[in-house]
C-alpha cells in the first residue's frame, strides 16, 4: 500500500498582472515576489505533483479535469487584455488525472477528462503554473470549478482527489488559484492608484488571512457562505475554493499557516498563503458541518422525474440516501458471534457473523453505511416504492467494504474470503457494475462465487452478498 | 465633411442563442466533432430566420455575446480580423471550432467613441492573441454561415453582477441607444443580434449521446411559464414589459438576460412596439431558446 500525502498546500491570487505587469505597481512586486517564495518552497518540499483548483475555469457537467499532458496556447485575459499575451507550454500529470476521474465517479461524483488541442487552460491555472512551476520540472493537473457544486460535492471531489493521491504515493502539493474579496473597479484606473476596492472588503480579507495564518482553514470554509454574501461580486462561481482546500487537507483546523502576501489587484484581494501540514499549536476547534464520503445529489435529472414532472431528489439533500426499509436490530450477542460497529446494524435478530472451527459465515451483507444507514450510489426506490436511479458500481464497492470490516473485526481480512453468494435485485441492469467491481477487489482474493437473481432485499438495495470465510486463528 | 451620405438603417434585429450544440448539430466542417444531428426545432428555427432575410440588403452584424465576460466596462473587439481555433471550456467535447472572421473596425469605434460620450466605460480590444469567444462564433455562424460580412463584436459588461438587473438594464438601455445612434449615422445598414438563451438552468448531467434527444426538455415547468411568458410578449410587441420585468425573469428564471444582450437589443431597436416573429424555441440541456426576428418593415408598418 502506497502512503502518499499533501506536502503542503498555496493560495493564490488569479489576474495576470503578477505575470505581465508586477513592474507597474508595488504591490503586485511584492504578490509576485510572494509567489516566487511559494515556487522556492514547493520546490524545497520535494512535491512531485501540482493540484490546482481554479475559480477561473467554471465547468456545468460535473467537475473537468486537463488530461492533455502538454497544453500549449497563448492565454489573453478577457478584461486585461491591454496588458499583453501569455504563451504557456505546460507539464500535466495525464495519468494522475484519469485516476482522478474514475476515483470521482466512485465517489458518486460526474467527471471527465478534457485532453483537446487548443482547449483555454482559465487565466487563475495559467497564472499559477507560470510563477509556481516556472520550469515545469513539477507535473501538474487542474480541475475546474462547478457552478452547480455545493459543499458536499466539493469536498467529495477533494477526497476522491486525495484518495489518488495516498494510493499512487504522490507527494502532492494542493493549489486554490482564487480571489479574496473579487469586486474589482469597473473603470479602468492607473496602477499607482490600486487599492481594496472598499474597507468592508479589506477588514473581512484580513479576517480571513488572520483564520487562515493561525492555520484554522476548515473555519474558514465554514465561512464560506457567509464570505460570498459579504464580499464576493457574485459571478459565475461562488467561495467555495475553501471547501476543497478543507477537504484536500482532512478538514483540519490546525495547519501551520503562513500569508506571503496580500495586496490589490484592480481592487480585488489577492494573496499568497502557505498552508502547511505540521500541526500548530492552535488546535482543532469543533467541526458541526457533515463530513460526506460519497456524493448522491441532483446527477439524475435526464431520466428520474416524479409523477407532477418535478426533478426528484435535490442538490443535496440527504434524504434520498436514506435506507427507507425497515427497523434496525442491535446484533445478536452469543459466544462464537463476531459483531462489529463498523458496520450496519442488522435488520433482524441475528449476528454480522459466526465463527465455527475454522470458518467464519457471513450474515447477508449490503451496502448500507454503518451510523447513517445511507446508502452510497443512492436507493433503488424512495420510501413510496417509486424506482430511483442508482449506481450499481458504488454499491457493490461498499458491500465489499463492509465485509472487510466483519472480517478485521474477527482479527482478518478480506483476503480471508473462500466463498459468496451473490444477490442482485436487477440482473440485467446490474450484473455488468456488480462483475466489474468484483474484479477490481474480490476477484483479486479468489473465492468461489455464485450469483442469483432474486426480486427484492429487504432494504433498498441491489446487491448483497452472503460470504464464508477463513477464520483467523484464536491465539 | 462635405459628403452626402445616405442614412444607416437598422434591417432587423434578433434574439439568436448561442448554445454550442447548434453547431455541433449542424457539422459544419470548422467544427472538429461530428454528431447525428439533434436540437432540430431550434436549427430549423435559424433557417427560418436566414430565409426571412435572404434578400435583405445589409452591411455588417453588430452581436452582444454574453460569454465575453468583461467586468471593467464593455469591450469591442478591434482589429479587422481573428483566426484561431475556438475551444468551449464548458463543452468542449461539442465545439472545437476554427473561425476566420472580419470586423468593421470603423462602426465598432464609432459605436464605442458614442458610449464614451455617454459616460460608459469602454475599451477596444487590440490584442491580435485574443480568442473569439464561442457564443459569438456559434451565434454568427448560426445566423451567418458563410461568414461572408463584417462583424461588430460587443462584450457583456457584468454590470448585473456587481450591481444588480435595474443597473445593468440602465447601462444596456443606454448602450442600446448610442448603437443605435451611431449605426444610424454610419450610413450602414446593419443587423444587430443579442446571443442569449431565456431561462438557463443546466442540467448538470450529460447523455451518453449528448444529441439524444429523448433526454432534452426544459429544466422545470417555472422556467417553461417564464419562456412562453416573455414569448408572449415578443409575439406581441410588448417591448417594453419586457424591459418592466427583466428584474424578475433574469432572478426566477436564472436568465442569460443577466449579461445584458437582451435589453441592448430592444434599446438598440428603439423598444419595439410592433410584433417580433417567432422563428424557433427549443431547449438545449434543459435551457430555454428563442429565435426572434424583430424586422425593420414591421418597424416602418409600424410607424406609417
Amino acid at each position: 500500500m502506497s502512503n502518499g500525502e499533501l506536502v503542503g498546500s498555496y493560495i493564490v491570487p488569479v489576474h495576470p498582472h503578477t505575470v505581465l505587469a508586477a513592474d507597474q505597481n508595488e504591490g503586485w512586486g511584492r504578490l509576485r515576489d510572494a509567489f516566487s517564495e511559494a515556487a522556492q518552497r514547493i520546490k524545497d518540499s520535494g512535491a512531485d505533483l501540482l493540484i490546482i483548483y481554479s475559480t477561473t475555469w467554471p465547468s456545468i457537467i460535473g467537475h473537468q479535469i486537463i488530461a492533455d499532458p502538454n497544453p500549449e496556447w497563448v492565454m489573453v485575459d478577457n478584461d486585461f487584455h491591454d496588458l499583453g499575451s501569455i504563451p504557456y507550454s505546460f507539464n500535466i500529470d495525464e495519468s494522475f488525472a484519469h485516476a482522478w476521474n474514475e476515483a470521482n465517479e466512485k465517489r458518486g461524483l460526474k467527471s471527465r477528462t478534457v485532453a483537446y488541442h487548443g482547449f483555454p487552460i482559465d487565466v487563475g491555472s495559467v497564472v499559477a503554473l507560470k510563477l509556481l512551476n516556472p520550469d515545469n520540472a513539477i507535473p501538474a493537473v487542474i480541475v475546474s470549478s462547478n457552478v452547480y457544486a455545493n459543499r458536499a460535492e466539493t469536498t467529495v471531489l477533494a477526497k476522491a482527489c486525495m484518495d489518488v493521491v495516498k494510493s499512487t504515493g504522490r507527494k502532492a502539493v494542493a493549489i486554490t488559484a482564487m480571489s479574496l474579496s473579487n469586486r474589482m473597479f469597473t473603470k479602468p484606473i492607473d496602477p499607482k492608484d490600486d487599492r481594496i476596492h472598499s474597507l468592508k472588503d479589506d477588514e473581512w480579507n484580513r479576517k480571513i488571512l488572520e483564520f487562515l495564518s493561525e492555520g484554522r482553514l476548515e473555519d474558514v470554509g465554514q465561512l464560506s457562505r457567509t464570505i460570498h454574501r459579504q464580499i464576493r461580486v457574485n459571478k459565475v462561481v461562488a467561495f467555495k475554493p475553501m471547501w476543497w482546500l478543507s477537504g484536500m487537507n482532512q478538514n483540519r483546523n490546525n495547519l501551520t499557516g503562513e500569508v506571503l502576501a496580500y495586496e490589490a489587484i484592480h481592487g480585488a484581494g489577492g494573496a499568497v498563503v502557505h498552508l502547511d501540514p505540521a500541526a500548530s499549536g492552535a488546535g482543532d476547534k469543533e467541526y458541526d458541518e457533515d463530513d460526506i464520503e460519497y456524493f448522491s445529489g441532483e446527477r439524475n435529472v435526464l431520466d428520474a422525474q416524479g409523477d407532477d414532472g418535478e426533478i426528484v431528489s435535490g442538490t443535496t439533500s440527504a434524504a434520498p440516501l436514506q435506507a427507507n426499509g425497515p427497523d434496525l436490530w442491535e446484533p445478536t450477542e452469543s459466544d462464537d458471534s463476531v459483531n462489529s460497529d463498523a458496520a450496519p446494524k442488522p435488520v433482524g435478530a441475528y449476528p454480522h457473523a459466526r465463527r465455527v472451527g475454522d470458518l467464519l459465515y457471513l450474515s447477508g451483507v449490503g451496502p448500507r453505511q454503518p451510523g447513517t444507514n445511507s446508502i452510497p450510489g443512492g436507493p433503488i426506490h424512495d420510501a413510496d416504492g417509486k424506482a430511483l436511479n442508482y449506481d450499481i458500481k458504488a454499491q457493490t464497492h461498499a458491500v465489499v467494504e463492509n465485509i472487510a470490516r466483519i472480517l478485521e473485526e474477527a482479527g482478518g481480512s478480506i483476503n480471508d474470503v473462500l466463498d459468496v453468494t451473490s444477490f442482485l435485485v436487477d440482473m440485467d441492469r446490474d450484473f455488468k457494475g456488480y462483475n466489474e467491481v468484483w474484479a477490481e477487489t474480490l476477484g483479486k482474493v479468489g473465492p468461489t462465487r455464485t450469483t442469483l437473481a432474486i426480486r427484492a432485499l429487504p432494504t433498498p438495495i441491489a446487491v448483497e452478498m452472503k460470504v464464508i470465510a477463513k477464520a483467523p486463528s484464536i491465539e | 465633411m462635405g459628403l452626402l451620405m445616405s442614412k444607416g438603417e437598422i434591417v432587423a434585429g434578433c434574439l439568436a442563442p448561442h448554445p454550442p450544440h447548434l453547431v455541433y448539430a449542424e457539422n459544419p466542417e470548422q467544427n472538429e466533432p461530428t454528431a447525428e444531428g439533434g436540437w432540430e426545432q431550434l436549427r430549423w428555427g435559424y433557417e427560418r430566420l436566414r430565409e426571412s432575410l435572404a434578400n435583405v440588403e445589409y452591411d455588417a452584424i453588430v452581436l452582444l455575446s454574453p460569454h465575453w465576460q468583461t467586468y471593467i466596462g464593455t469591450h469591442f473587439l478591434g482589429l479587422p480580423s481573428f483566426k484561431s481555433l475556438s475551444v468551449d471550456p464548458v463543452f468542449p467535447n461539442l465545439f472545437r471550432y476554427h473561425y476566420d472572421l472580419n470586423i468593421d473596425i470603423e462602426l465598432s469605434r464609432q459605436i464605442h467613441d458614442r458610449a464614451e460620450d455617454a459616460g460608459l466605460a469602454v475599451k477596444m480590444m487590440e490584442n491580435p492573441d485574443f480568442r473569439v469567444d464561442y457564443g459569438t462564433i456559434t451565434t454568427g455562424h448560426m445566423f451567418n454561415p458563410q461568414w461572408d460580412k463584417p462583424l461588430v463584436v460587443i462584450s457583456s459588461n457584468r454590470s448585473r453582477d456587481y450591481y444588480s438587473v435595474e443597473v445593468m438594464q440602465e447601462m444596456m438601455i443606454e448602450l442600446g441607444r448610442v448603437t443605435r445612434e451611431a449605426i444610424l449615422a454610419s450610413g450602414k445598414k446593419v443587423v444587430v443580434l443579442a446571443s442569449n438563451s431565456l431561462s438557463h438552468r443546466h442540467f448538470t448531467t450529460e447523455s451518453a449521446i449528448p444529441e439524444d434527444m429523448s433526454k432534452e426538455h426544459i429544466a422545470s415547468h417555472a422556467m417553461h411559464l417564464w419562456d412562453m411568458r416573455m414569448i408572449e410578449y415578443f409575439r406581441t410587441g410588448q417591448s417594453q414589459r419586457i424591459l418592466d420585468e427583466m428584474p424578475e425573469f433574469t432572478e426566477q428564471a436564472i436568465a442569460e438576460s443577466d449579461g445584458g444582450g437582451l435589453s441592448w437589443l430592444l434599446s438598440t431597436l428603439d423598444v419595439p412596439n410592433y410584433p417580433g416573429i417567432l422563428h424557433g424555441y427549443g431547449t438545449i440541456i434543459g435551457t430555454g431558446n428563442a429565435i426572434v426576428e424583430w424586422p425593420e418593415r414591421h418597424h416602418k408598418e409600424a410607424s406609417e
